[in-house]
C-alpha cells in the first residue's frame, strides 16, 4: 500500500518495450483525492527527442522536479554538445531525488528512451531514487496494481510500434477502469 | 447463533414478554418497537419469522462502544455513491450511478442501487450495501403484511415510517444507510429521504451520496434559476420549445425532460466524483408504478455531453511519431 500522499491527485503511468521501439502511456485525470479537478493533465514529457519522462505521485511536486530535470540536462548538453543518453539521465534523476532523502519528492518516475542502435531503455523509481530496471515494462501510480496484471497478461517480446500501442493502450484503458484515481482518457507515445 | 426472527424469538416477541437473557450472548429485543399484531391468530412458524422485527446477536463484551468501532472499521462499506430523485408533475424520476468503491479500487461497475420494493415502490442506495439490501428488502416484506392486512397498499409516507423507526432502533450501532423512498401511493407521489442516524425527511428532490453536491448543483441550477432563465430567453426573443429544451427543472416537465435532466445529474457528478460511475440508471414512478427508462453507461454519455475536439496534443503526438 502506497502512502496516502502519492495518492492525493491520482494517476497511471506505464511504459513497455517493443522492438528497437518503446511506448510510454499516462492516464489524463488530475484530481484532489476524489474530486476530479482536469481532464487535460500531462504527467509525460519530452525530454529530448529519444528520452521520455513520466512523473507519478504529487502533481506539484512531479512539476517541479520535471523542471529541475530539464535545467539540468540543458546544462548538460551546452557543456556536453550532445543529448543525454537513458541510462545517464536516468542517474540524473535518481541522484536529483537522493539528494531530499529525508523530504523526498512525492514521486515515482517512470524514464523511458532509446539508446544507441536504438536500445529501448525502461526503468522506474521510488521517491528516494532507487532504481528499478526491467526489460518488459514498468507501472507507476494509483492504478499499479491493476496495470502489473494487465501488462503482466498483454505484454509479448519484440512488438512492433503498431502492436506495441495497442497494447499499451489496452492495458491502460483497463486498468484505470479499476481506480477512482485515474483515468478519463490517455496520452499515449511510440518512439 | 445468528440468525433472523426465529420461531421461538418471534412468540415471545409476539406476546409482548421481555426475554430474560440467560445464555452468556445477549439478544438484542427490539419486540417492543413492533406495533403491528400478527396477521392470523396463532403463531405459525411462517408469520413469526416476518411479523417479529429481526433480532441479531450482541457481542459478549465489556467495551461494546470499542468492539463497535473496530467492527464498523473492520466492514467498511463502500461509500462513493451518487444517486437522486425529484417530484414533477407526472410523478417521481428517480436516478442512480452503479459504482461501489472500496478506497481508490474500483470493486463494481454494475451495482443495482435502485431497488424495487413493489411495483409502485423504488428505494435508493447510499452507504453500506448490505445494511441498505437487507432493510429494503425487510421492508418490502412488511409492506406485503401491510398490504394483506388491510387490503390496501401502503402509502410512501408510511413505508418510510416504518423503516426509519426500524433504522433510529439500530442508532448508533453502526448501519450506514442513507436512502430515499420513492413512490406513488393514494395521495399522488411521494418523496422521502432516511438515514441510518434515524433522520426522515419529506421532500420534492433530494440527494444522496459523496457525489450529491455535484448532482444537486445541476438540479438546483435548473430549478431555481428556471424563472429567471426563462425571463432572460424571452427577453431574448427565444420562447415555448426552445427554452423548455434547455430541461432544466419545472414542476410541469414532461417524463422525457426530467429523465434527461436527472441522466445529466448523475453524469456530471460521475464526471467530477471519482467514486461515482459505471451506468447512470433512470427510473420513473407514475400512476401506474415504475418503469426503468434508461441505463447508459457515462463513458458514452461523456462523448454525448462533450463531443471530442481535436486538441493541440495530438499534433505534438503526431510529430513525436515522425521523430
Amino acid at each position: 500500500m502506497m502512502m496516502q500522499i502519492f495518492e492525493y491527485n491520482g494517476s497511471a503511468l506505464v511504459a513497455m518495450v517493443g522492438k528497437n521501439c518503446f511506448a510510454i502511456a499516462s492516464d489524463r485525470r488530475l484530481g484532489v483525492q476524489l474530486q476530479t479537478i482536469a481532464t487535460d493533465f500531462q504527467r509525460i514529457s519530452k525530454i529530448h527527442d529519444r528520452v521520455f519522462l513520466g512523473l507519478s505521485g504529487l502533481a506539484t511536486d512531479a512539476q517541479t522536479l520535471y523542471q529541475r530535470l530539464v535545467f539540468r540536462h540543458k546544462l548538460y548538453q551546452l557543456r556536453e554538445e550532445r543529448d543525454m543518453k537513458p541510462e545517464t539521465f536516468a542517474n540524473l534523476v535518481s541522484a536529483l531525488l537522493y539528494e531530499k532523502r529525508f523530504g523526498p519528492y512525492f514521486c515515482q518516475p517512470v524514464i523511458a528512451g532509446l539508446g544507441d542502435e536504438d536500445k529501448p531503455f525502461i526503468c522506474t523509481m521510488d521517491s528516494i531514487g532507487a532504481k528499478e530496471l526491467a526489460k518488459d515494462f514498468v507501472v507507476a501510480g494509483t492504478a499499479s496494481e491493476s496495470l502489473y496484471g494487465a501488462c503482466e497478461s498483454m505484454f509479448k517480446e519484440d512488438m512492433e510500434p503498431e502492436e506495441l500501442f495497442e497494447t499499451v493502450s489496452q492495458a491502460l484503458l483497463s486498468s484505470v477502469d479499476r481506480d477512482c484515481l485515474s483515468g478519463w482518457g490517455g496520452h499515449v507515445y511510440v518512439v | 447463533m445468528c440468525q433472523l426472527g426465529n420461531g421461538e424469538l418471534g412468540y415471545y416477541a409476539y406476546r409482548g414478554y421481555l426475554r430474560k437473557i440467560k445464555e452468556p450472548i445477549m439478544k438484542l429485543d427490539t419486540s417492543g418497537l413492533e406495533s403491528a399484531a400478527p396477521v392470523w391468530g396463532a403463531p405459525s412458524e411462517l408469520v413469526d419469522g416476518f411479523s417479529a422485527a429481526p433480532s441479531f446477536d450482541l457481542p459478549n463484551t465489556a467495551d461494546f462502544d470499542g468492539f463497535q468501532k473496530e467492527a464498523i472499521q473492520m466492514v467498511k462499506p463502500a461509500k462513493g455513491t451518487t444517486t437522486l430523485a425529484f417530484i414533477f408533475k407526472e410523478g417521481v424520476m428517480v436516478a442512480a450511478d452503479s459504482r461501489a468503491s472500496m478506497g481508490g479500487y474500483i470493486s463494481s461497475q454494475s451495482v443495482k442501487k435502485i431497488i424495487e420494493i413493489n411495483p409502485y415502490m423504488l428505494g435508493t442506495m447510499a452507504g453500506g450495501a448490505a445494511d441498505c439490501q437487507f432493510w429494503h428488502r425487510n421492508l418490502g416484506i412488511k409492506c406485503r403484511l401491510h398490504e394483506l392486512a388491510n387490503k390496501r397498499r401502503i402509502s410512501v409516507t408510511g413505508a418510510s415510517k416504518l423503516l426509519a423507526n426500524i433504522l433510529y432502533s439500530y442508532r448508533g450501532m453502526g448501519l450506514s444507510v442513507g436512502t430515499m423512498i420513492a413512490g406513488w401511493d393514494e395521495t399522488g407521489p411521494g418523496l422521502y429521504y432516511v438515514d441510518s442516524e434515524g433522520g426522515r425527511l419529506k421532500g420534492m428532490r433530494f440527494s444522496v451520496g459523496s457525489g450529491s453536491p455535484y448532482a444537486y448543483g445541476v438540479l438546483d441550477n435548473g430549478y431555481h434559476g428556471l424563472h429567471e432563465m426563462i425571463h432572460q430567453l424571452k427577453k431574448l426573443h427565444v420562447v415555448g420549445q426552445q427554452a423548455a429544451k434547455l430541461s432544466c427543472y419545472r414542476h410541469d416537465m414532461s417524463v422525457e425532460e426530467a429523465a434527461e435532466l436527472a441522466r445529466r445529474a448523475i453524469y456530471h457528478a460521475t464526471f467530477r466524483d471519482g467514486a461515482s460511475g459505471g451506468v447512470a440508471s433512470v427510473y420513473y414512478v407514475g400512476p401506474n408504478g415504475w418503469k426503468k427508462l434508461s441505463g447508459d453507461d457515462v463513458g458514452e454519455l461523456h462523448y454525448k455531453y462533450y463531443p471530442v475536439m481535436p486538441s493541440t496534443v495530438e499534433q505534438e503526438m503526431v510529430e513525436v511519431g515522425g521523430a
